[in-house]
């Protein structure tokens, strides 16, 4: 068995679920957006999570970590969806970890994991700069020098990176030598580092998001992600398990619109009938229903693969990102459309979801993005 | 990652699976690997069926003698009583050397299932041994010219004469019916009764007195379709499936195994050119790119779509309990596949610009022009035919999203 659940993984997915339902429903993400809370998630929560290993799911134990795998991180971020919880989960527990345990030299992977795993440092990836996603096109700048490197540039779209305490930087190495420059190079960056400029942009989601400006920050060698893995490659891994994630957690909006509006069509009556009495809703619905489907399973696919370490791991990542992505936002229309005036009201959480569906499409590429993406791996 | 497998039971699939490698590399002859490029290659079985070839005569007795032509059947029917794990590693490995089919069938695909359920003993005895080893082939009776979606309106009509039924009435869309041996007919066996409850499941041979057929041109050209006439048939009493009544029931378990089929169609079998291969080919790559950037798009969310249908079968497949089925997730599957199917071919006449609307009268012939434009306007009826779209979308309304009125 490979896309479909087995027991162990059956009772995450209800334990994550009833723990988000009672500590973090939707209105938990209302209050915070009406809070205007700084961190844009609640550190309480946070806490709570990590002790039942969240933080820690793709660590190794021997750091500290519960090591359950992609397809774990998988149905958590599912269950995050439902219920729009905002929490570092994405960027620390999956891309940063992700980078760590690939990229991270010894000393790197031995001091930050086994506090990520306890919940003690989040962790955030810097990589995008420009609106649309493209992530090799790095302005980014890392020259060498003595012992070390001076990095300067500015990134934008930093999931948490006002909360963070480490950031992982992509930069072009500038160095004059014969094989270093012009290559991709990722960099931990402690967040405190002099030079290091964090100013968080409030998005439509309310979630943590920050611009990063870097003006001669000072690093070391020891700074450097292991040079002998390829920068490129290695953010490429970090990108895509947190593209399959994000697939995941678009699933979880996609389906909870799907029951929300079926839930609103059966109860609305107008015509001296109930809504979902009307056959062109009623296929509406189902053809969204299908969808749905569609994306559970290739989202499914993509966190088995990242597990697996399949061949095909780049177009599956792709290809779910592209549908979840899709498919999400066609249930975010249907779900307005067929609330009709209500939906539009912020009272009811159908903008919520709107909303947070539209920025996880963008974050790490879009529909658009990934479909290219998939021709290119395609080789067309 | 095995999720649910113990070690032991891990090693058991391992050691199936290298045994069925070598089996199969040993025993699936070259010329029976490889898509069929034509009907005659494929092997349907029958009184009248002959082999194209000594290798295709070969591999269907091997694996005949093996149970396999319907590997999760029970032995005493002629499978190899296999469970999902091994039939699915079976699967796996025919298709990793492209071995054909040694036996398609209706009887495999529809009708097995419908009888391992509802027939009785005796009934299995007579005809599941025999649909494992393609000695009959079977076609289906359901739509009339009346009866359609509204499949419950048939009036073929099956009179009870003491120790035996006489049949009078038309079929359409039967599939083969030209070729077949046996039918399996839903026949209205009370006209009192309300429509669904008086609907009887009959088995009837082809050979007798006052069953005949016309085949059915469409608008792709020749096709397999029949209309089936019944003239007085007299069909024996132990020839009924279940209860008199009790045939829609059987009906409707019998579609949702139609749907699965018909839904697979839009996944090639290895070794078929994708379709971007073709677009490549045809249209050219610039940059490593097709030049053509909006068809390019158009392609890749096809292949998007494609992939998450292909991990949608392999999630429902586990999913499924062999005996239970899909249940209504079949509907899933045929409303999507069927769609997905259709993109397929527009895309493919895209794809082949004006010489995809070269014409010739004769299918698979000399001249293969013709082929792309037939299967395009073939393609038009799958989301008709086994139940239209609409139908589908009825279905997961009523059963998936329990909706009112549905």
């Amino acid at each position: 068995m490979r896309y479909s659940l087995n027991e162990e993984q059956q009772l995450l997915q209800d334990s994550a679920g009833r723990l988000l339902d009672l500590r973090s429903p939707v209105s938990a993400a209302r209050a915070l957006r009406d809070a205007a809370d700084e961190n844009g998630f609640s550190r309480e929560l946070w806490s709570e999570v990590v002790k039942l290993g969240w933080s820690g799911i793709l660590i190794p134990e021997a750091l500290g970590g519960a090591d359950l795998g992609y397809v774990a991180a998988g149905i958590i971020a599912e269950q995050c969806g439902r219920t729009l919880a905002a929490l570092p989960f994405l960027s620390t527990a999956v891309t940063a970890v992700t980078a760590l345990l690939q990229g991270g030299t010894t000393e790197q992977r031995q001091s930050i994991l086994p506090r990520i795993a306890a919940g003690e440092c989040l962790v955030a990836l810097a990589i995008d700069e420009h609106p649309r996603h493209a992530p090799e096109r790095i302005s980014t700048s890392a020259v060498s020098e003595r012992n070390g490197y001076r990095l300067s540039g500015q990134k934008i779209f930093v999931l948490d990176g006002n909360a963070s305490d480490y950031l992982i930087v992509s930069a072009r190495l500038t160095d004059p030598g014969p094989d270093a420059g012009g290559s991709t190079a990722l960099f931990l960056v402690e967040s405190a580092r002099p030079g290091v400029e964090i100013e968080r942009t409030l998005m439509i989601d309310s979630r943590n998001v920050a611009d990063i400006h870097l003006t001669d920050v000072r690093l070391t060698d020891e700074h450097r992600l292991s040079p002998e893995r390829a920068g490129r490659q290695l953010l490429e891994s970090a990108l895509d398990a947190g593209r399959a994630l994000l697939a995941a957690e678009l699933l979880g909006m996609a389906r909870e619109c799907l029951q929300r509006t079926t839930r609103y069509l059966c109860q609305r009556k107008q015509f001296g009938r109930r809504l979902a009495e009307f056959q062109a809703l009623q296929h509406r619905l189902a053809h969204l229903f299908c969808e749905v489907e569609l994306a559970a399973s290739i989202a499914q696919a993509a966190c088995v693969a990242i597990q697996d370490n399949h061949e095909d791991l780049r177009t599956l990542v792709s290809a779910a990102k592209a549908k979840c992505g899709e498919v999400a936002m066609l249930a975010a229309d249907e779900a307005l459309q067929m609330h009709g005036g209500i939906g539009m009201t912020d009272e009811l959480d159908i903008g919520l979801f709107v909303k947070r569906i539209r920025s996880a499409n963008e974050t790490y590429g879009d529909v658009t993005y990934h479909r290219d993406r998939v021709a290119t791996q395609y080789g067309f | 990652m095995e999720f649910d497998d113990t070690e032991l039971g891990h090693d058991v699939l391992e050691h199936f699976r290298s045994a069925t490698r070598a089996w199969l590399e040993a025993n699936c002859p070259k010329e029976m690997r490889g898509p069929a490029s034509s009907e005659d290659q494929v092997y349907w079985g029958g009184r009248r069926a002959q082999f194209a070839s000594d290798a295709q005569r070969a591999w269907f007795e091997r694996m005949v003698v093996r149970g396999w032509t319907v590997p999760e059947w029970p032995r005493e029917y002629g499978g190899a009583g296999l469970d999902v794990a091994h039939a699915s590693i079976l699967r796996e490995e025919m298709s990793r050397l492209q071995c054909r089919a040694p036996l398609m069938s209706f009887g495999i695909s529809m009708l097995g299932p419908a009888l391992m359920r509802f027939a009785s003993e005796t009934q299995k005895m007579e005809h599941l041994p025999r649909i494992a080893r393609g000695e009959i082939r079977w076609c289906q009776g359901y739509s009339e010219p009346g009866a359609g979606s509204d499949l419950a309106s048939l009036n073929t009509c099956a009179e009870d004469r003491g120790d035996h039924f006489l049949v009078s009435g038309q079929k359409i869309w039967t599939s083969y019916a030209d070729l077949a041996d046996w039918i399996f007919c839903l026949v209205r066996t009370d006209p009192a009764a309300e429509r669904h409850k008086g609907i009887g499941f009959l088995l009837i041979d082809m050979a007798g007195q006052g069953v005949s057929t016309r085949p059915i041109r469409l608008i792709s050209g020749t096709s397999p379709f029949c209309e089936t006439f019944f003239e007085n048939v007299r069909v024996p009493k132990g020839n009924l499936v279940g209860s008199a009544g009790g045939g829609w029931e059987i009906a409707k378990y019998l579609l949702t195994h139609e749907r699965e089929s018909i839904g697979d169609m839009s996944i090639l079998p290895p070794g078929v050119a994708r379709l971007h291969k073709h677009a490549i080919l045809a249209i050219g790559l610039e940059h490593g790119r097709l030049t053509d950037g909006v068809l390019r798009a158009e392609l890749s969310r096809w292949e998007v779509d494609s992939r998450a249908f292909q991990a949608t079968l392999q999630r429902l497949r586990e999913q499924a309990t062999s005996a239970r089925g899909l249940g209504a997730f079949s509907s899933v599957l045929k409303y999507y596949g069927t769609e997905l199917n259709k993109r397929k071919e527009d895309l493919a006449m895209s794809i082949a610009g004006v010489r995809g609307l070269r014409w010739s009268n004769q299918a698979g012939a000399a001249d293969p022009s013709g082929d792309t434009a037939r299967a395009w306007l073939r393609s038009k009826g799958n989301s008709i035919e086994g139940g239209t779209s609409e139908i589908q979308l009825n279905i997961i309304a009523k059963h998936l999203l329990q909706l009112p009125g549905a």
